[in-house]
């Protein structure tokens, strides 16, 4: 009877223990998630600016948002879509070919690596106050370069249709933690299946084709999870390049989403505007999670 | 056998110069940045451009730097950086330890808020958050920027810790808890030593991110005085738009610090990505 005893003191020692070692993100996750969602969500529902106290309004900042008369909800949409549709499939693509290129058997394989991640610790101010510099339409590199090789030059970040492609081009050059983990994963390619193909008389090609990327496809799901939830959330660019311009060719969802907040300080339709972003982002998880049986090969057959 | 063994000498050449051709579009705009920081004011518009400085113009540094108070926000970037850094280092570890360790009720559905938490986009936490401190009149301070790293550090970190605390076999920790050892004393004295390399990695990841971050002291500092080099860069790239020079001399300087540090860790930069991509 005495070991039974024991355990149950031991057990209930250990939930007041594992409690008080969690408590820090316990505490966290109840400040500084779940109670500003809900604040946002009773926020979003009202008219609350910095001189007034908050007045229900019922859904108006929404019906705002939807019906036009906000016409940067559409603006900022449309344009943040075009960006994550561009963005989001480059870099992967670009990620997972630089990925494969350092699984051969390169030499300095690490100082390829280093070379290529390191644009990616650039703090991203830093990172704009270059790019600004080469896209300089008179003075930049990039219409340097572009001149001496005979090609035609271009407005870059500063105009209204080269803008958001030179962003998605930008983007390219920070992939760097994607291509790391594009890497790792490729570590994990059974080189049995590799050979196997080899022996059939299977060349690069088809091994890409029926080993590596079938085998990759839990990495690729993550990365794009996490791209769309990245690229929806864009905002330092465009605040320190562009601010949102020209003519808000720039005008990112969260830039615009900043902008009703701290520069009109319309906390409640600034409100609404997030919990969208919220539910866009959501139903996008949702979707890719549902698609996923169709496309992701588990090796261990299940989910996980 | 011979053409094969040539082919593939063919697509390792070309691989290689892929890679280097890569390489030196990864670090062209860099190495344009240095460069143009060491010209004059002449030199920067000159055509065809310099490649590279014969007479580098150091001074430049000293002009970008006095015209705004750059060391002051270098200051209060390592103040900021240090007590996040602190806080995430404590708190991250305990949370993980008690997530992967003690066995208790509820411990499965607070790691599943945690990781859900993982994915709220910032936008969407920040205004609520950003009013509550306002309502308590810390903004403009340094509490709102360091509270949350005192507050598990963000799910991140808990979720890299847990991933290597849970590496460790149990009976390490099962025999020492039979000699009496508490749990603080298993984690102090057992788990934290062999877990030294996780730790780092929090680190030098908290250090990145909270010396790059952007948008929370662009929301909570107002005074310039108390800008961090990230705000000062951005004032200073406002202010001096066509002086190309000092601004990639500004530039450089903020980058310094995060470089030396991913030359020093660079290994366990990539041990920690590698980390996030699997289980996730």
């Amino acid at each position: 009877m005495t070991p039974k005893h024991a355990l149950s003191a031991k057990q209930k020692r250990d939930q007041i223990t594992g409690m008080l070692f969690s408590a820090p993100c316990l505490l966290g996750f109840i400040f500084f998630a779940a109670l500003p969602m809900v604040i946002s969500l009773y926020l979003s529902f009202t008219d609350y600016t910095v001189s007034k106290a908050p007045n229900w309004v019922g859904l108006s900042n929404y019906v705002n948002m939807f019906s036009g008369a906000d016409p940067y909800f559409y603006k900022s949409l449309q344009v943040t879509v075009y960006y994550v549709v561009l963005a989001v499939p480059t870099s992967l693509i670009f990620a997972f070919a630089v990925a494969l290129l350092l699984n051969q058997n390169v030499k300095v394989k690490g100082l390829f690596r280093t070379l290529f991640y390191v644009p990616s610790i650039v703090p991203v101010v830093a990172m704009s106050a270059i790019w600004m510099w080469i896209f300089n339409p008179s003075l930049g590199l990039a219409n340097l370069l572009m001149k001496a090789m005979g090609l035609p030059t271009s407005n870059w970040i500063f105009g209204e249709g080269s803008v958001i492609p030179t962003l998605v081009g930008i983007n390219l050059w920070s992939t760097g933690p994607t291509m790391i983990i594009f890497l790792a994963g490729l570590q994990d390619v059974p080189r049995q299946l590799l050979e196997a193909v080899e022996i059939d008389g299977g060349g690069p090609w088809s091994k890409l084709r029926h080993v590596t990327i079938p085998m990759m496809t839990p990495t690729i799901f993550y990365n794009l999870v996490m791209g769309f939830i990245n690229g929806f959330q864009v905002f330092t660019q465009a605040y320190v390049m562009t601010q949102g311009g020209p003519n808000n060719a720039s005008s990112f969802y969260v830039f615009y989403l900043y902008r009703e907040a701290f520069k009109f300080s319309k906390y409640g339709s600034a409100c609404a505007i997030a919990w969208v972003l919220f539910l866009i982002i959501m139903a996008l998880t949702a979707v890719l999670f549902k698609l996923q049986s169709r496309w992701v090969y588990y090796s261990g057959g299940e989910n996980g | 056998m011979n053409g094969a063994k040539t082919r593939k000498q063919v697509v390792l050449a070309l691989t290689y110069a892929v890679l280097i051709l890569g390489s030196v579009l990864s670090l062209l705009p860099l190495y344009w940045m240095v460069r143009s920081s060491l010209l004059s004011s002449a030199q920067i518009f000159e055509m065809p451009p310099i490649w590279i400085p014969t007479e580098p113009k150091w001074e430049n540094y000293e002009k970008a730097l006095t015209i705004l108070p750059f060391n002051r926000y270098f200051m209060n970037s390592i103040v900021i950086v240090a007590a996040v850094l602190l806080g995430t280092v404590i708190t991250s570890s305990l949370c993980a330890y008690g997530l992967s360790r003690v066995q208790w009720r509820g411990r499965g559905v607070l790691f599943a808020c945690i990781m859900a938490s993982m994915m709220l986009p910032t936008a969407v936490t920040l205004i609520p958050t950003f009013l509550v401190w306002n309502q308590l009149g810390v903004t403009n301070s340094y509490i709102p920027l360091i509270a949350p790293a005192w507050f598990g550090g963000g799910a991140f970190y808990i979720f890299l810790l847990r991933q290597f605390y849970m590496g460790i076999p149990r009976d390490l920790d099962e025999s020492a808890y039979i000699d009496g050892a508490s749990h603080l004393t298993i984690f102090s004295r057992i788990i934290l030593p062999i877990t030294r390399p996780s730790m780092v990695v929090v680190g030098l990841f908290t250090f990145l991110n909270t010396w790059n971050d952007f948008l929370a002291p662009l929301v909570y500092i107002n005074d310039e005085k108390r800008y961090t080099l990230a705000l000062g860069l951005q004032l200073f790239s406002g202010m001096y738009k066509a002086e190309w020079h000092l601004l990639m001399a500004a530039s450089c300087v903020v980058l310094v610090p995060v470089m030396i540090l991913f030359v020093l860790g660079q290994k366990y930069f990539i041990e920690g990505i590698t980390m996030t991509g699997i289980k996730g």
